[in-house]
């Protein structure tokens, strides 16, 4: 058994007392030691993905159904006491902005300690020692003088390093990291990829990594799910992704990575991606879609299943139909959690 | 002859050292110096905070550089007087990153691209909208959607507004600092595809600011690397991604995430002890020269 799976999830926003769905139908496992992508464009619903995992959608967002099991039971039923304990300890978020997901206020001293005696993992004596081996698992210099200072006073890389010493204070099993290194120069990047590299390889971490960079993708995946308008829409190991992708959209963002063939016109994908709530008839991607045929504007292509963890949701590939109703699921349980000051 | 000379810029911005006490300069920008040939396009790269965009700034002077020298077809850009200026601008023109926040929300689609037309004084109002229709297309928007407002737009179309604006008054000469950064993958595409046929289109000259160095190889003729408001290196592009000479252009390719799982990969970690921040350039090699 995965140790953490998806299954089914459909999140969206009420507007105007209509549900408009940004997340449908989204299944995918997560194993231990594992790295899996979620690849898409703005608005393909892969940070909404991350966030619904944590139970951190905020009104007028709502997890409209689906099942999110980790270790055998199911997230989305715990009541919010069950679920603060595993939320930050044993599935960990890293943020994409480090300025904004650090709290300027408090030193990072304060906001790792914060962290650890919440989760009741440190007391206020022993925190500051286990934050200085947090700073130093993170390879960040002079971790005593650093833990004393305010966000502003480190440097994006530091600062994200400093959230990353955050996310594995409770040794968390699962790390979900949403586009760690967008907000960074590349010298930088390459450090915290290799940084998290190593860090999964060493603690065994599943990590479920946010990008829209195939480059990313390429140097950190075990397994990739691409994601378009809300769906997955292609799930691969992440060689026979590059190699042979079967999506048109796939195909298309490959085609869009500069720099591979210098001079040259780029084999752009024409059009935009679809807002929710004003996604295209049957497959969304028809529009903006190469290969489109007679089938594709009637109904959402269901899973073609290629074997070896391959499948993809597309009509050249198969005559599988979306099913009209999401799979079952008991409706999520409870009130909708408030995230912690500090992740706001 | 080259379009546009820069030579020794330097810019200096203050920085305060306590109320009373005299400031001590920040050098963004320290002893620049590059031509960029009519026709092609020159990439300026480097990490945030190298100095690229300033140096951008300084040549159409919406900073005032601290010294140095600007020549934009033979003529000292810097000695112009403001009126002289404006004129030149009609032929300088720049295209910024965030279309989110260079574009007035309040002004219509059409009103901005028109806006450098009515400043310059281009022609009556029936031949203003006529220009506007014109530039539309030019950039692949519809024509109708004159009267929307930049929000109504998605950031690529924003981005081709930006376009069209700077573009409004025929220039031969295009500043474009990180003009696609702000968007999607596939969005970005479709813009630098529109840029390079513009170029071909309109013989336009572009200096590319980036830091994106994929995109720089695909687009660019010549490439300087900037590191610390210098240039460290520069040259043809491929001569530049095939053999770089410095070590900071070393590390800053070796960076570069490839979007190939089974390439091998080797990092360079930058040591700034291993090399001379304060070097000239020489050249290695015809026409790529590297501070080495």
């Amino acid at each position: 058994m995965p140790l953490l799976s998806v299954q089914g999830l459909t999140t969206g926003f009420l507007t105007a007392g209509q549900f408009v769905p940004a997340v449908i139908d989204v299944s995918f496992a997560l194993d231990k030691g594992e790295t899996l992508c979620l690849v898409g464009e703005s608005g393909s619903g892969k940070s909404l993905t991350a966030l619904s995992i944590m139970r951190l959608i905020e009104p007028p967002g709502r997890i409209e159904h689906g099942r999110i099991v980790f270790k055998g039971r199911d997230l989305l039923q715990l009541p919010e006491r069950e679920m603060q304990p595993v939320r930050g300890a044993e599935i960990a978020l890293v943020f994409q902005e480090p300025m904004t997901a650090l709290n300027p206020v408090f030193t990072v001293g304060d906001q790792i300690e914060e962290t650890l005696r919440v989760h009741g993992r440190a007391t206020r004596r022993t925190a500051r020692d286990r934050a200085v081996e947090l700073l130093e698992a993170v390879r960040v210099p002079e971790p005593g003088r650093r833990l004393r200072e305010y966000p502003h006073q480190l440097s994006g890389g530091l600062r994200q390093r400093a959230l990353i010493a955050m996310a594995l204070a409770c040794d968390p099993e699962v790390v979900i990291a949403d586009e760690p290194t967008t907000a960074l120069d590349v010298t930088i990047q390459a450090q915290i990829l290799d940084l998290l590299r190593d860090l999964q390889a060493r603690l065994g971490l599943a990590l479920l990594l946010v990008t829209h960079d195939l480059g990313v993708v390429a140097e950190m995946a075990d397994r990739v799910a691409v994601m378009y308008a809300g769906r997955i829409v292609e799930e691969s190991p992440v060689g026979p992704l590059f190699s042979d992708p079967k999506h048109p959209y796939t195909r298309g963002l490959l085609a869009s990575i500069p720099g591979l063939v210098p001079g040259r016109r780029l084999k752009a994908i024409p059009g935009t991606v679809p807002a929710p709530g004003t996604l295209p008839q049957g497959c969304c991607f028809t529009p903006r879609c190469p290969s489109r045929f007679e089938p594709c504007p009637s109904a959402h292509p269901g899973i073609t299943d290629f074997g070896g963890g391959r499948t993809v949701k597309c009509y050249l590939h198969g005559r599988a139909v979306e099913p009209a109703t999401a799979p079952p699921g008991p409706p999520p349980h409870g009130p909708v959690p408030q995230p912690c000051p500090e992740q706001a | 002859m080259a379009l546009l000379e820069v030579r020794h810029l330097v810019k200096e911005f203050p920085r305060r050292r306590g109320l009373f006490r005299a400031a001590a300069g920040i050098r963004a920008v320290d002893d620049v110096t590059f031509s960029v040939e009519e026709g092609e396009t020159f990439g300026l790269v480097g990490e945030s905070g190298s100095g690229k965009t300033t140096i951008g700034r300084c040549i159409l002077r919406l900073i005032e550089p601290t010294s140095g020298e600007v020549r934009f077809r033979a003529e000292d850009v810097l000695s112009f007087s403001r009126a002289r200026m404006r004129e030149a601008r009609r032929e300088m023109q720049i295209v910024f990153q965030d279309p989110y926040s260079s574009l007035n929300p309040r002004m219509r689609a059409g009103d901005i691209v028109e806006e450098p037309l009515i400043i310059h004084k281009a022609g009556r109002k029936a031949v203003r909208v006529e220009r506007v229709a014109e530039l539309f297309s030019l950039v692949g928007l519809d024509p109708a959607q004159r009267a929307r407002y930049p929000h109504q737009f998605s950031g690529g179309q924003r981005q081709r507004i930006g376009l069209a604006r700077a573009l409004a008054l025929n220039p031969s000469f295009v500043i474009a600092d990180e003009p696609v950064s702000a968007l999607d993958v596939s969005v970005q595409a479709q813009v630098v595809n529109l840029l390079m046929e513009l170029q071909e289109r309109l013989n336009l000259t572009y200096l590319f600011i980036a830091h994106d160095l994929r995109l720089v190889r695909q687009i660019c003729s010549r490439v300087a690397v900037m590191y610390r408001g210098r240039i460290v290196e520069l040259g043809g592009t491929e001569s530049l991604f095939e053999a770089p000479a410095h070590p900071y252009t070393q590390a800053l390719l070796s960076a570069i995430p490839v979007p190939d799982p089974a390439a091998t990969r080797q990092r360079i970690m930058l040591d700034e002890e291993a090399f001379d921040t304060g070097a000239a350039l020489r050249e290695v090699e015809a026409g790529h020269w590297a501070a080495i």
